[in-house]
């Protein structure tokens, strides 16, 4: 029951806000609604570690004629995403507070109506529903982007709505072909497409359709040209959204839905899926290294760290998929962090191009103490989030192929390259005139990026508490594989 | 059988009260006709009756399709205070015309017999003809009339000698006997009745427009008042498309051989073209021709895949592609009178200066586009279950091919919309009972796709 609260509580929060004009009062019915949804998640965690996760289920038989039911539960797996979610969308949602949006009501009710739909992704037991909030999710990502956006909005965001439409489809027709694989009665329930029987061939069909639409979403290289420019282009609170939150849809629905129904054919044919998210990493980071905008730069290394997580994903074991959880969590929490640092300087020097900037951290010392803390984050520093992660996927990939682990490996030294680099230009020598006058950060500010440096530092020393929960999970995900 | 008394007392009570000058009562008294005939109907659930000799069978198919075009006409209904408020003539003779068109649309939903699917179809084509050109003064009505009537009537010929032919082959118009004389036949069929077959086809390819017999469509809808051509977009091809299920369904009862290749061919043309060439419409009137027209090929998706679920399939599809597309029309009536015409330029800033017609829109497209959880979505995933779970995923994915297609060119208004800006934006001004209606066909959108169950596996 309380997953459906948690689920519905965004939609009418999102309902509410539109009776609403005054900015003032947005602002806050948006921040402690979202605070109040976090508060939730909690709760659904306390009562997922004391009782049965059963608590938690929901069912409702929705088209019983077509096998459908409306059912949302709570595993590890899906709980960690939705504390990621719930914790970051107030963060975001607070960063907006210093932007003048134009028609602020449809703006904060689009950011919950995400909310409730990439909630509704992780917690769908049952295949369509899955489904139906995959691509809802896709509605308000496209208006937030496509409506505050940057110059080239229209071209851009239109490209990445139909790149991603066109991805999704497909995987309803593999979740169609597979409905009829399913032990009688047929259903979509996710136990039983599990137990879909199926051909070598007709597995490697639904491989590919369910991995086309993950790779789009991720993105995995080649399908990840609409990224760079949409993250580019959307305004901040859009960017933090799709990178830190949406991107993680793909990385689920491989884990939920991909490995465990066509476990053979990524046996047989994952390598050449590893090989692309291999190739993705190295060629992202070396991308990254060439770019002078701030975002395109942390979109780029977005890509180099999702083609890990993939990588790691597609090995299936237990170290590389464990590793992929936690570093599911530390990325959304670096990169918003990341995009949060970039709207703040972009604020206050007026350009994010690295080449205008410089010096910042003379004059602002707070900024670029927090800018290293979550810059050490991404980069995988020992006792920080991302180290955890990385070691661990570096280690389970080592285990299926050493080579693989090696160019993969390749991230973490390219990315303290970038990264470090980045930093060095932009907060380090003299001063520009873009940054001569640059404030430090305010106390609000501090407050805003400081539950995400804690989350940095508690997920790099003592990553057992997040490690340990959706442990028996996905174990039992890799039980399917043997 | 009492609907059809009904809405025919309907018509004509309508000429009557035009005749007695009660103008202001006749809106009133169709919207109440139109909501008696659906209790008609709804009384009727669940019993199979036939009469005439099973000339028309009564039975849930025919239940079902004939509420979706009543509630379609009433939909229509609805919007026609406002469409036809500053006209001072008479308006009588085209509600008539228009109850009289209903009348033959819900005799093809029922048909047992070859003679009443041309009599359902030409009660329907001839009051069409009129209504087409019923904007006297205008060219373009003029034009579309006029298109229509030789293209129609000349198919229509089609449609009668092909019943003769199949009339020739089999020694019956009766469904049932040629389904007993298909059947016997197992596959061999003589020339004639193949013959008979394919004109028959023809013709009702033409009513539906069905590529390569669409060509009429979009000039017609272009040409035909707007409140018309919302009925064409609906009634009419739900009419149509019934037809042709019932057909198929009846006659062949899944073994149509080489028939269903020629449906097969038929949809993934009418799917591709359809939607490819939605692309390059410069207008929202012409765009949601093809759209229809694409829309066709997906429905033609459920007579191919047959199997018994296939009526209900076409039923949810029939009521959600209904209700999307007059949502989609009662906004395209607003932008032409605001603007005079309907270019997508035209709608640049909607978004600002009309948010609720903007957002009706947008939601008629995204439910067209078959975007969750609109009713189009549940109409397409219904549809694309009933087609694999008949093993034909091909036509599924290049139907799904078509969707992303048709992405394109549904976004174009919502773009204009809501990303473009106008150098003189005008404020449409909408009474609040047009308001009001615009609400309720988006709530009924969503309702459909929320709760898909209302309709789905009713039949």
């Amino acid at each position: 029951m309380l997953t459906l609260v948690l689920l519905l509580f965004p939609l009418a929060l999102s309902l509410i806000l539109l009776f609403f004009r005054e900015v003032k009062t947005l602002r806050v019915l948006a921040f402690t609604g979202t605070l109040a949804e976090l508060a939730l998640a909690i709760a659904a965690f306390v009562q997922y570690k004391t009782s049965c996760h059963c608590n938690l289920l929901f069912s409702f038989d929705w088209l019983d004629t077509l096998g459908v039911s409306l059912k949302f539960g709570m595993d590890g797996i899906t709980l960690l995403l939705v504390m990621l979610t719930a914790l970051l969308v107030p963060i975001i949602v607070f960063s907006t507070f210093s932007h003048h949006y134009s028609s602020p009501a449809s703006f904060y009710s689009l950011i919950l109506l995400m909310e409730m739909a990439l909630i509704g992704v992780f917690t769908a037991f049952d295949g369509l529903v899955f489904y139906i909030f995959w691509e809802m999710a896709l509605i308000p990502a496209w208006f937030i982007c496509a409506l505050w956006g940057g110059n080239n909005r229209i071209r851009i965001t239109f490209k990445f709505f139909i790149y991603t439409f066109a991805g999704s489809i497909l995987m309803l027709v593999a979740l169609i072909y597979l409905y009829f694989k399913t032990p009688l009665p047929h259903a979509f329930d996710f136990q039983a497409l599990y137990a879909a029987a199926l051909t070598p061939a007709e597995q490697t069909w639904i491989f590919l359709a369910f991995f086309l639409a993950f790779a789009i979403k991720i993105p995995v290289f080649p399908f990840h040209t609409w990224q760079p420019d949409t993250y580019t282009e959307s305004p901040a609170a859009g960017s933090m959204l799709l990178a830190g939150i949406m991107l993680k849809m793909g990385l689920f629905g491989m884990i939920r839905w991909m490995i465990p129904i066509c476990s053979q054919s990524i046996r047989q044919w994952g390598d050449m899926a590893i090989i692309l998210a291999i190739t993705g990493i190295v060629y992202a980071s070396l991308i990254a290294l060439r770019q002078n905008d701030l975002k395109r730069l942390i979109a780029w290394s977005s890509i180099a760290h999702a083609g890990l997580m993939a990588a790691a994903l597609l090995v299936m074991n237990l170290k590389a998929s464990q590793g992929a959880m936690i570093q599911m969590v530390a990325h959304g929490i670096n990169i918003t962090g990341l995009f949060l640092i970039t709207d703040l300087i972009q604020r206050r020097a007026g350009t994010r191009n690295i080449s205008d900037l410089g010096g910042i951290a003379l004059r602002a010392p707070r900024l670029a103490a927090f800018f290293m803390v979550i810059l050490l984050g991404s980069i995988a520093l020992p006792l920080t989030n991302g180290f955890v992660g990385e070691f661990l996927m570096l280690l389970g990939i080592f285990e299926y192929n050493a080579l693989y682990a090696a160019i993969a490996g390749l991230t973490m030294i390219f990315g303290a390259v970038y990264m470090l680099w980045m930093y060095q230009r932009v907060m380090l020598g003299k001063t520009q005139p873009a940054t001569e006058g640059f404030q430090d950060l305010t106390l609000a500010e501090m407050g805003m990026l400081l539950p995400l440096v804690i989350l940095i530092f508690w997920m790099g020393c003592y990553p057992s508490f997040f490690l340990d929960i959706p442990f028996p999970d996905v174990q039992q995900i890799l039980y399917f594989v043997k | 059988m009492t609907a059809i008394i009904a809405l025919t007392v309907l018509g004509v009570l309508v000429l009557f009260f035009g005749v007695i000058k009660l103008q202001k009562l006749l809106l009133p008294l169709i919207l109440t006709g139109l909501i008696l005939t659906m209790a008609l109907l709804l009384s009727d659930w669940n019993t199979v009756k036939s009469f005439y000799n099973g000339i028309l069978v009564v039975d849930n198919t025919f239940l079902s399709f004939s509420m979706v075009l009543v509630a379609s006409t009433f939909l229509i209904f609805s919007l026609a205070a406002h469409y036809y408020r500053g006209v001072q003539r008479p308006l009588d003779d085209i509600y008539g015309v228009m109850i009289f068109a209903l009348t033959g649309a819900v005799m093809i939903t029922g048909y047992g017999n070859l003679i009443l699917l041309f009599l359902g179809i030409e009660t329907l084509s001839i009051a069409l003809y009129v209504l087409a050109g019923s904007h006297k003064e205008a060219i373009t009505s003029n034009e579309a009339t006029l298109k229509y009537f030789l293209m129609g009537s000349f198919l229509s010929g089609f449609l009668l000698f092909g019943i003769a032919l199949i009339y020739g082959a089999t020694g019956s118009l009766q469904l049932e006997t040629i389904a007993v004389w298909v059947s016997a036949c197992s596959g061999n069929y003589p020339p004639l009745f193949q013959a008979g077959l394919f004109l028959l086809i023809v013709g009702l390819a033409f009513k539906i427009a069905i590529v390569p017999f669409h060509f009429w469509a979009p000039d017609v809808y272009e040409g035909t008042p707007t409140l018309l051509t919302a009925f064409m977009a609906s009634v009419v091809k739900t009419a149509a498309i019934v037809a042709m299920y019932r057909f198929f369904h009846q006659v062949f009862q899944g073994n149509q051989g080489v028939w269903g290749n020629t449906l097969w061919i038929l949809a993934v043309l009418t799917i591709v073209l359809g939607n490819f060439t939605g692309l390059y419409q410069p207008n929202l009137k012409r765009m949601l021709a093809y759209s229809s027209i694409s829309h066709s090929g997906y429905m033609l998706l459920a007579v191919v895949a047959f199997n018994p679920d296939s009526g209900n399939v076409l039923f949810f599809y029939a009521a959600a592609y209904s209700v999307a597309t007059i949502t989609a029309f009662a906004v395209l009536i607003l932008i032409r009178e605001a603007h005079g015409n309907d270019l997508f330029s035209s709608m640049n800033g909607l978004g600002k200066t009309n948010p609720l017609e903007a957002f009706c829109l947008t939601i008629a497209m995204l439910s067209l586009t078959g975007i969750p959880p609109l009713a189009g979505f549940m109409a397409k995933y219904y549809l694309f279950v009933n087609a694999i779970g008949q093993g034909t995923i091909w036509l599924v994915i290049i139907a799904i091919a078509g969707s992303v297609v048709s992405v394109a060119y549904y976004f174009k208004p919502i773009i204009a919309m809501y990303l473009k800006t106008s150098s003189s934006p005008v404020v449409m001004k909408v009474e609040i009972p047009y308001k009001i209606h615009l609400i309720f066909m988006t709530l009924l959108t969503l309702l459909l796709g929320v709760m898909p169950f209302l309709l789905i596996g009713k039949t």
